[in-house]
């Protein structure tokens, strides 16, 4: 007790002593037992054998295979295929069922699977235009896909059908297609004026009240065959409702104006061809539940 | 730098240790510890608990499937981990004020290595007999009466293994019907390999390995020593009293007599001065009270002598304490030539002052600063406990994009809400907002602004918050308000406030 190290009668070369010391402080010959000694040849020759077994040396072109043909890639292979197997039946399901009733209350499992399935193929091939969030780019020609608004109609059967023949794509003869009248030429500067300032006046923004007035007759005569007489559009044609507040290409007087002129063709691709059938539905189930579904 | 003639050896043969049997208090406490703890372990999770239909009925449950944690009224989920936590952390506070008053009590009593050992002890001390006959046996040559008591405690062994490993994984599972399944073979291929692992290291440590464990493998030896200081108490020898240590001649006459009589007279204390314990003969005079008889070190489960002071490999076990004390009385001296002190006793003993009282080395900065840290956590844990209600949300705004404007010019924000009905009957809730009134809500998928939450499950759930176009929050920046979810027909309530983003500064 008095002393912490009462062993401080050991002398140098004392048989529990390696004889170094330091600053006064002799060093214990405090021995491993031998077992655990033996522990660390075993990690040594299981390091060693590991490397053996499992792929491990890097060589010039690629790492040692290892004996036993592991390899992760394989594994995640095998683990794809044996989900795909797992949910093959949802998958018929999926091409069979009427998509409307795809509901989370009706059919909560298909539903789910539809959600996820259709959210990975949504980051995979529809991002790129409409954005991860699907909010499109707006007044670029990307559609948000979260608002209520439709140019070929928001039901998860109009949707899907887009999704599997594209929009004006020369691929695919289902596909949706229409194509505005570039009015330059045809219309005179004075008369694009008065037409895009009477579609700023219905649309709720500010517009030169004389010369809406004229462009309302220029409307008529031109535009109202695709856009309706009362300029709410027509899904049939994909003509975009010219009174709301969302422009898919810019609500500003100088977009107008450029869409009036030169008029706008924005493609789509068709999908069907490189996703499967159960693919193109589950991406339709999730771009509904996006919050714009009808 | 010394020369040294001879290498050192690389490694050494572990030397086995053959405790003696020993009665006494501290012993007594040892096995009342040993009862107690290894009883809540292996009872505990046959204890009943109502838990409704879709759980088993089971008091304390690790829900491993759905996360979940089930303690008697208590029920712990994922997102209230910091219990977990919080529990965590006084356990390794406690552990840090224990250590900092009584040195390695945790090792000496609680330790499971140390309780599973005992145990191991106490199996082998009846197969084979106690320190001397097993030693004999150590020595004695493979036999067929060595192998049968070999045998014999191995078996022994192995199922108190196998019990242990057992134990665990009834915390897992409805514990009736998992035991059914792993003697019929049913059992989830994981619950056997528990089993088979716990049972192998509780057989290697318990049996095997014992102090080995405490010496090379536990790291808290070493860190102890950062957690003691003077006035923490631990298993000493009072040199001062008992050195020089000694046989005697004539000293040896005095204790076995003394010894003799006391067979005969049944035990006393004589309660005199330290140092003068021995009769006055001048030849014992000169020795102190330790009489060199190692029932000390005999004794000693880590198989050191705690006469050569203060050891990293000493566990505070006591059970020095209770022998010598029962050699003390033996010889007619007072107990406590080993006991329980701290470092600072020392100089007042030998200066003949009275004993600095336990408390006063107990009750020190140190140890107040870590029991009011354990208790604040601890009251913090309690009142969050009371707090919880039986519903909860939270809300992760959706910010891809910031916020939607629909035709009619409103503008939209979407927030994903998950709501956990942590109840244990279905419900319907109700989803509300409380805002400056011009803030609308919609749910995905219903036109109600009602969901329903099964028993125990989250939902989640797309919630939309609509501005009015031209209202104050569709041009505002940022409008704070706070989602109310209710039960219907319950007065239970959980709420979480949130951000809208509006259109902002016109660009
Ligand atoms: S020295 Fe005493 S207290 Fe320490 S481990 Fe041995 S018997 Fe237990
Ligand atoms: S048991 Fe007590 S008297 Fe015996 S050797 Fe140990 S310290 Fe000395």
């Amino acid at each position: 007790m008095t002393d912490q190290t009462n062993r401080s009668d050991l002398q140098e070369g004392d048989p529990e002593t390696t004889g170094h010391s330091w600053d006064g402080i002799k060093e214990f010959n405090n021995p491993l037992p031998r077992w655990w000694l033996w522990c660390f040849y075993l990690t040594i020759i299981w390091g060693v054998a590991y490397t053996v077994m499992y792929p491990a040396w890097p060589m010039i072109s690629g790492a040692t295979p290892g004996v036993l043909g592991y390899s992760t890639r394989a594994e995640v292979a095998e683990d794809i295929d044996r989900f795909e197997a797992l949910n093959a039946d949802l998958r018929t399901e999926l091409t069979d069922v009427e998509l409307a009733e795809v509901t989370r209350d009706e059919m909560p499992e298909l539903y789910n699977y539809a959600i996820q399935s259709g959210a990975s193929s949504f980051a995979t091939w529809c991002s790129q235009c409409h954005g991860r969030g699907a909010a499109g780019v707006q007044a670029s020609g990307y559609p948000n896909l979260l608002d209520d608004d439709w140019l070929w109609g928001g039901t998860v059967e109009e949707i899907n059908a887009t999704i599997a023949h594209g929009i004006r794509n020369e691929d695919d003869p289902d596909a949706r297609w229409s194509e505005m009248t570039a009015f330059e030429g045809i219309l005179s500067d004075e008369e694009i004026a008065q037409v895009v300032n009477y579609v700023l006046t219905i649309s709720g923004q500010d517009g030169d009240a004389a010369l809406a007035a004229e462009g309302e007759t220029v409307y008529l005569d031109n535009c109202s065959a695709c856009h309706g007489e009362n300029a709410m559009g027509d899904r049939v044609l994909g003509a975009p409702n010219l009174t709301d507040a969302i422009w898919l290409y810019g609500g500003s007087p100088e977009a107008i104006e450029e869409t009036v002129r030169h008029s706008r063709f924005g493609v789509m691709p068709a999908w069907s061809g490189r996703l499967s059938e159960a693919e193109v539905r589950a991406t339709a189930i999730y771009v509904h539940s996006l919050g714009g579904g009808e | 730098m010394a020369s040294h003639d001879a290498a050192p050896k690389l490694y050494a043969a572990q030397e086995p240790v053959f405790p003696k049997r020993v009665s006494g208090r501290f012993r007594n406490l040892k096995w009342a510890i040993l009862i107690v703890t290894l009883g809540i372990y292996y009872i505990t999770p046959w204890i009943r608990w109502d838990r409704g239909s879709a759980l088993p009925d089971q008091a304390v449950l690790v829900d491993m499937a759905n996360r979940r944690f089930f303690f008697f009224w208590i029920e712990i989920w994922p997102h209230e981990f910091y219990f977990v936590a919080g529990l965590l952390i006084m356990a390794g506070l406690g552990l840090f004020l224990f250590t900092s008053a009584l040195g390695r009590v945790w090792c000496g009593y609680a330790c499971p290595q140390t309780v599973w050992t005992d145990l191991f002890f106490t199996v082998e001390r009846w197969i084979e007999g106690d320190r001397n006959a097993r030693l004999r046996l150590w020595k004695q040559k493979w036999d067929f009466h060595k192998w049968r008591l070999r045998v014999t405690k191995w078996i022994v062994w192995l199922l108190i293994a196998v019990a242990t490993g057992g134990a665990w994984v009834f915390y897992f599972a409805d514990a009736p019907t998992l035991l059914r399944e792993i003697v019929t073979g049913q059992a989830p291929f994981v619950a056997y390999v528990t089993i088979a692992i716990l049972t192998a290291t509780t057989f290697i440590f318990g049996g095997f390995l014992r102090e080995q464990v405490c010496i090379y493998m536990c790291p808290w030896p070493r860190i102890q020593a950062a957690m003691m200081d003077e006035h923490t108490i631990t298993v000493a020898y009072r040199d001062w009293r008992g050195e020089p240590r000694g046989k005697g001649k004539r000293r040896r006459a005095i204790a076995e007599a003394a010894i003799a009589s006391s067979r005969l007279a049944g035990p006393t204390i004589t309660g005199q001065e330290p140092g003068s314990t021995t009769k006055a003969e001048p030849e014992a005079q000169a020795l102190g009270d330790c009489i060199d008889c190692n029932a000390c070190v005999n004794v000693c489960p880590v198989g050191i002598d705690i006469r050569d002071g203060q050891q990293m490999e000493c566990i505070t076990c006591a059970l020095c304490i209770d022998a010598c004390d029962d050699i003390m009385e033996k010889i007619g001296a007072e107990r406590g030539l080993i006991d329980y002190v701290a470092l600072t006793d020392e100089a007042n003993e030998r200066a003949g002052k009275s004993k600095v009282p336990v408390w006063r080395h107990i009750l020190r900065p140190r140890t107040l600063i870590y029991t009011a840290l354990w208790s604040l956590i601890g009251i913090g844990l309690v009142v969050a406990l009371f707090m919880r209600t039986e519903i909860d949300i939270t809300v992760a705004p959706v910010r891809n994009p910031q916020f939607v404007t629909l035709s009619d010019g409103s503008i939209r924000n979407t927030y994903d809400v998950r709501i956990r009905n942590m109840g244990s009957e279905d419900a319907t809730f109700h989803v509300s907002l409380v805002s400056d009134n011009v803030l609308q809500v919609a749910l995905e998928g219903t036109p109600n602004l009602t969901v329903d939450v099964p028993a125990d499950e989250t939902l989640l759930q797309r919630v939309y918050v609509i501005a009015r176009p031209g209202s104050e929050a569709a041009a505002a920046e940022r409008t704070d308000f706070r989602f109310w979810v209710e039960e219907l027909g319950d007065n239970l309530r959980a709420h979480q406030d949130t951000t809208f983003f509006g259109q902002g500064e016109p660009q």
